[in-house]
């Protein structure tokens, strides 16, 4: 990294993994990681911004290239929802369609090498930010737990309050009182590991590439030929890196659908 | 003090080859299996690839889930571990 200076490889590695926090109250709960939360909201106008703009723009004539690429994005979600869920989805097609925008552009920012940040920031004089947010598990399980509030809402609401009680303890195996706790139990788990997967499937994918981005650059440093390999293995794992950042919005947007379209359903 | 060390250092790191090498084994096995069904439907109903297609992209993310999140508990345990710290 910098020159002259002799940093271990964990020193590099703890250093390119902190977040930069700032406490808001008494022990390790209120400290908030002020790097996701600024970059968060930079990439969450930036791509809610393009498609704000493509929609004060919108003309009925012939489209631009501008807006046909948003109406085939939006084609592209609303075909995804209507597959799922043949209800009314004038609420959840907009979810959708946001709910992949910003994990998308969350992601894209783990392409930018890491290096490039961390001295860009160090020349602003902030020498820990860790950009990538949904490498972050307080921002992924900020999405999902937000995701869990709906289908919880949306279950009352298409339920009934006393619809949605009874079928917790009813559902799976039936409505005989002995079997009351078995069913909570299964239902409970099953409520509580919709968000937790959802959240740490993306924590789990984003971090683990921001690592090996850190570990093929820690390779590089052996120098010669151990350097040049690391340039090449970078550049394939940054390929394969792209797959894996649009997989993964779209898997998050596809399983939060799916799952509040499965909390309309009657048992 | 440096045995404390020691100790925990030399199992973490068993530990941390045993998450990533049975959490591959899982997920690769998975995706073997996904993709020869795949396959074999796309021989059947060639007009249907696309469709499949997107199902099986959706399912590769889904195998993957466990073993990513295994990956990173064990980076995690890797280099910023918990257990060292609670002996200082």
């Amino acid at each position: 990294m910098a020159s002259g200076s002799e940093i271990t490889p964990s020193e590099y590695i703890a250093h390119h993994l902190s977040n930069l926090t700032m406490k808001v109250g008494e022990g390790d709960f209120w400290t908030i990681n002020l790097d996701s939360l600024i970059m968060s909201v930079i990439v969450g106008v930036i791509g809610l911004g393009v498609f704000w703009l493509a929609a004060q723009r919108a003309t009925s004539g012939v489209p631009g290239r501008f807006q046909s690429f948003v109406e085939i994005m939006l084609e592209f979600i609303d075909n995804t929802v209507k597959d799922v869920f043949p209800g009314d989805r004038s609420f959840l097609a907009p979810l959708a369609l946001t709910i992949f925008v910003l994990v998308f552009m969350m992601n894209l920012v783990d392409l930018i090498p890491i290096d490039f940040v961390a001295t860009l920031m160090g020349a602003l004089g902030v020498h820990k930010w860790k950009a990538v947010p949904s490498s972050d598990l307080n921002v992924t399980f900020a999405m999902s737990f937000t995701v869990f509030a709906f289908i919880i809402y949306f279950s009352f609401k298409a339920k009934g309050v006393g619809g949605f009680l009874h079928e917790l303890f009813t559902a799976p195996f039936g409505a005989h009182p002995v079997l009351w706790i078995p069913n909570l139990a299964i239902n409970i788990i099953e409520l509580v590991a919709k968000p937790v997967s959802l959240g740490m499937r993306l924590f789990g994918n984003m971090y683990a590439g921001e690592l090996i981005f850190m570990l093929l650059g820690l390779l590089g440093m052996l120098g010669g030929a151990y350097t040049a390999g690391s340039i090449v293995l970078s550049w394939g794992w940054a390929v394969f890196h792209i797959l894996i950042i649009i997989l993964q919005a779209f898997i998050f947007m596809v399983l939060s659908t799916v799952y509040i379209a499965m909390a309309h359903e009657h048992h | 003090m440096a045995q404390f060390f020691a100790v925990v250092q030399g199992y973490m790191a068993l530990g941390i080859g045993l998450i990533i090498g049975l959490g591959a084994l899982g997920a690769c096995v998975g995706i073997g299996i996904m993709g020869s069904k795949f396959l074999e439907s796309a021989a059947r109903q060639p007009e249907l690839i696309p469709q499949l297609q997107k199902f099986m992209f959706l399912l590769a993310g889904l195998i993957d889930a466990a073993f990513l999140i295994g990956v990173g508990i064990a980076m995690f345990f890797g280099f910023a571990n918990p257990l060292l710290s609670a002996i200082k």
